[in-house]
């Protein structure tokens, strides 16, 4: 046996790569460093302009204290509307999501032709933001919360559709041979097949995005698609920094609210 | 009775799975495949059911080719063939009973099972099926949460509720321990004499094959090269069928 202590002099191969790895871990966070000045030196974002905006938020935030309580019976009903917006949206959209991601996944759907456009599609809906699509619905349809609905049934269903169908790739094969074995219709073999060991992972994305969606759905009035957020940008209009601030709060009580909900349902299903 | 007519099988990579095959298998035999790793065994039992195609030659069961089935048809000739995997292949969040039922779907419109509206019959059917394998009590509890063993026994039930008359298992024991794969072995060859009903089954165990089956089939590079009852399947023969000597760990060993 050799002595466990590495004697001085030449390094062994394992070393050698210790080292290695130590510069490339060095090179990597000065890449970082670089890019970050780089970048807030061009767009302007510097540590100044945040010491130099600070007395104005300590104002604005004087003006918001205390939130105007009086407000809040003209605020529930678009606030109502707000979740019901997110409500609509998702189930919509969770509902569109089903079939798209079924044909989305290789192994419920081998044929290529049908797959990868499905995919393209996808993507090309994912890449759109939201607020995008309440800008274009408000522009088709006209201010209201249809506009915002409709964007939300969109954007819930690129969401949902995008996990789905990832989930429904992961499952487990052999469930699905053992029905086809059994004489099962392709849609007895998704019935029985996929729906139980992907049911699970879709409820769980489909309440994960309606948490997003009540947020989304609060901003959407900025763009004159419904909900709160006409309130919100009205206040802010006319510099009624305290009713915005109740409308802000309002809207974390209940955005907390849903959050801790489908959180808690979320991590019993999977 | 199944017949395999000049059965010959390519995978689309040109590995050659099975060559040439010519069987005749009689109602009521219980037939153990044999052969080492790669010989062809699953490619075999899969092509029954066509869950593999084959692509020369012809086979038929109760005389009807499965082979040139439309679709219609090869669902309704696979609903005549229970399926048994190495892996259960459950439905594990389900309860037992769910998945016992799930042998029915073939028997039923799509709309129909889509609601899960089996009829008492089937339920009854299911319940009795997991007497026969000795797990009647297991019915509502989740397929999860039983062991490897009785996970098995609910997969026979399965193609007992679906009716079968020709039961094919791909290596049924081969995730079990010593003890439990005599208990599902036993079922099987139970349900073979009991009921008539023709089952096949791979397996790498030689005394196991020796015990069990009525006829053994030995695989080689997807050729038979043997085929006939255990008696005559000697160490011999299987060294034959292997291409090498039996090795410790083809033997099951206890009880023989
Ligand atoms: N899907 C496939 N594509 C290409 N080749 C395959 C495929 N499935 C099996 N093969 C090949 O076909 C031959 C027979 O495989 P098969 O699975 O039938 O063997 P086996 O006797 O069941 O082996 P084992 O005891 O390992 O299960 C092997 O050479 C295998 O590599
Ligand atoms: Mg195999």
């Amino acid at each position: 046996m050799k002595p466990v202590t590495p004697a001085s002099g030449k390094k062994s191969p394992p070393d050698m790569q210790l080292t290695t790895q130590r510069y490339k871990r060095i090179a990597t966070w000065l890449l970082i460093v670089i890019v970050l000045v780089l970048c807030s030196i061009q767009t302007k974002v510097t540590p100044y302009q945040l010491i130099v905006g600070l007395p104005q938020m300590g104002s604005l935030l004087q003006e918001m204290i205390p939130p105007d309580w009086s407000y809040v019976p003209t605020i529930w009903g678009p606030m109502l509307e707000t979740i019901q917006i997110a409500i609509v949206g998702t189930t919509l959209g969770g509902i569109i999501a089903v079939p798209v991601a079924l044909l989305c996944a290789y192994n419920i759907m081998p044929n290529k032709l049908v797959s990868i456009p499905m995919r393209i599609v996808l993507n090309l809906v994912r890449t759109v933001p939201d607020l995008l699509f309440a800008s274009i619905f408000v522009a088709i349809f006209g201010i209201g919360p249809f506009a915002g609905m409709l964007a939300l049934v969109f954007f819930s269903f690129g969401i949902i559709a995008k996990l789905t169908f990832e989930a429904i790739e992961a499952i487990d094969p052999g469930p699905l041979e053992a029905m086809t074995a059994v004489g099962a219709s392709r849609m007895q073999v998704i019935i029985f097949g996929v729906v139980p060991q992907a049911l699970p992972y879709f409820i769980s994305y489909f309440l994960y995005t309606f948490e997003v969606n009540i947020r989304a759905a609060s901003v959407l009035g900025l763009v004159g698609a419904g909900g709160i957020g006409l309130l919100l940008d009205r206040s802010l209009g006319l510099f009624r920094y305290d009713r915005a601030s109740m409308i802000i709060l309002l809207t974390l009580v209940i955005v907390l609210v849903i959050d801790y909900g489908s959180t808690r349902i979320r991590r019993k299903l999977l | 009775m199944i017949q395999f007519n000049n059965v010959s099988k390519t995978y689309p990579n040109g590995t050659i799975g099975l060559r040439n095959i010519n069987l005749t298998i009689e109602e009521g035999e219980l037939v153990v495949i044999v052969g080492s790793s790669g010989a062809g065994k699953s490619t075999l039992l899969r092509s029954i059911n066509r869950l593999h195609d084959i692509t020369d030659g012809e086979i038929q069961v109760d005389g009807k080719s499965i082979t040139r089935a439309n679709d219609r048809e090869l669902r309704r000739m696979r609903r005549d063939i229970g399926m048994i995997f190495q892996s259960f292949n459950l439905i594990k969040r389900n309860t037992v009973l769910n998945n016992v039922l799930s042998g029915r779907v073939a028997y039923h419109s799509t709309l129909r099972t889509m609601f899960g509206m089996f009829p008492r019959e089937d339920i009854e059917l299911s319940l009795h099926a997991l007497e026969r394998v000795n797990i009647r009590e297991k019915a509502y509890i989740r397929a999860d949460q039983l062991s490897g063993g009785q996970q098995q026994r609910v997969s026979i039930a399965r193609a007992l509720a679906q009716e079968a008359k020709i039961i094919l298992a791909d290596e049924p024991v081969a995730s079990l321990d010593p003890l439990t794969t005599r208990q599902v072995m036993d079922d099987l060859q139970r349900i073979n004499q009991d009921m008539k009903i023709t089952t096949i089954i791979n397996l790498h165990f030689i005394d196991l094959a020796r015990e069990y089956a009525t006829r053994i089939i030995g695989l080689r590079a997807g050729e038979v090269v043997f085929d006939g009852p255990p008696e005559e399947a000697t160490d011999e023969v299987f060294a034959e069928i292997y291409g090498r000597s039996i090795r410790h760990d083809e033997m099951l060993g206890g009880e023989v």
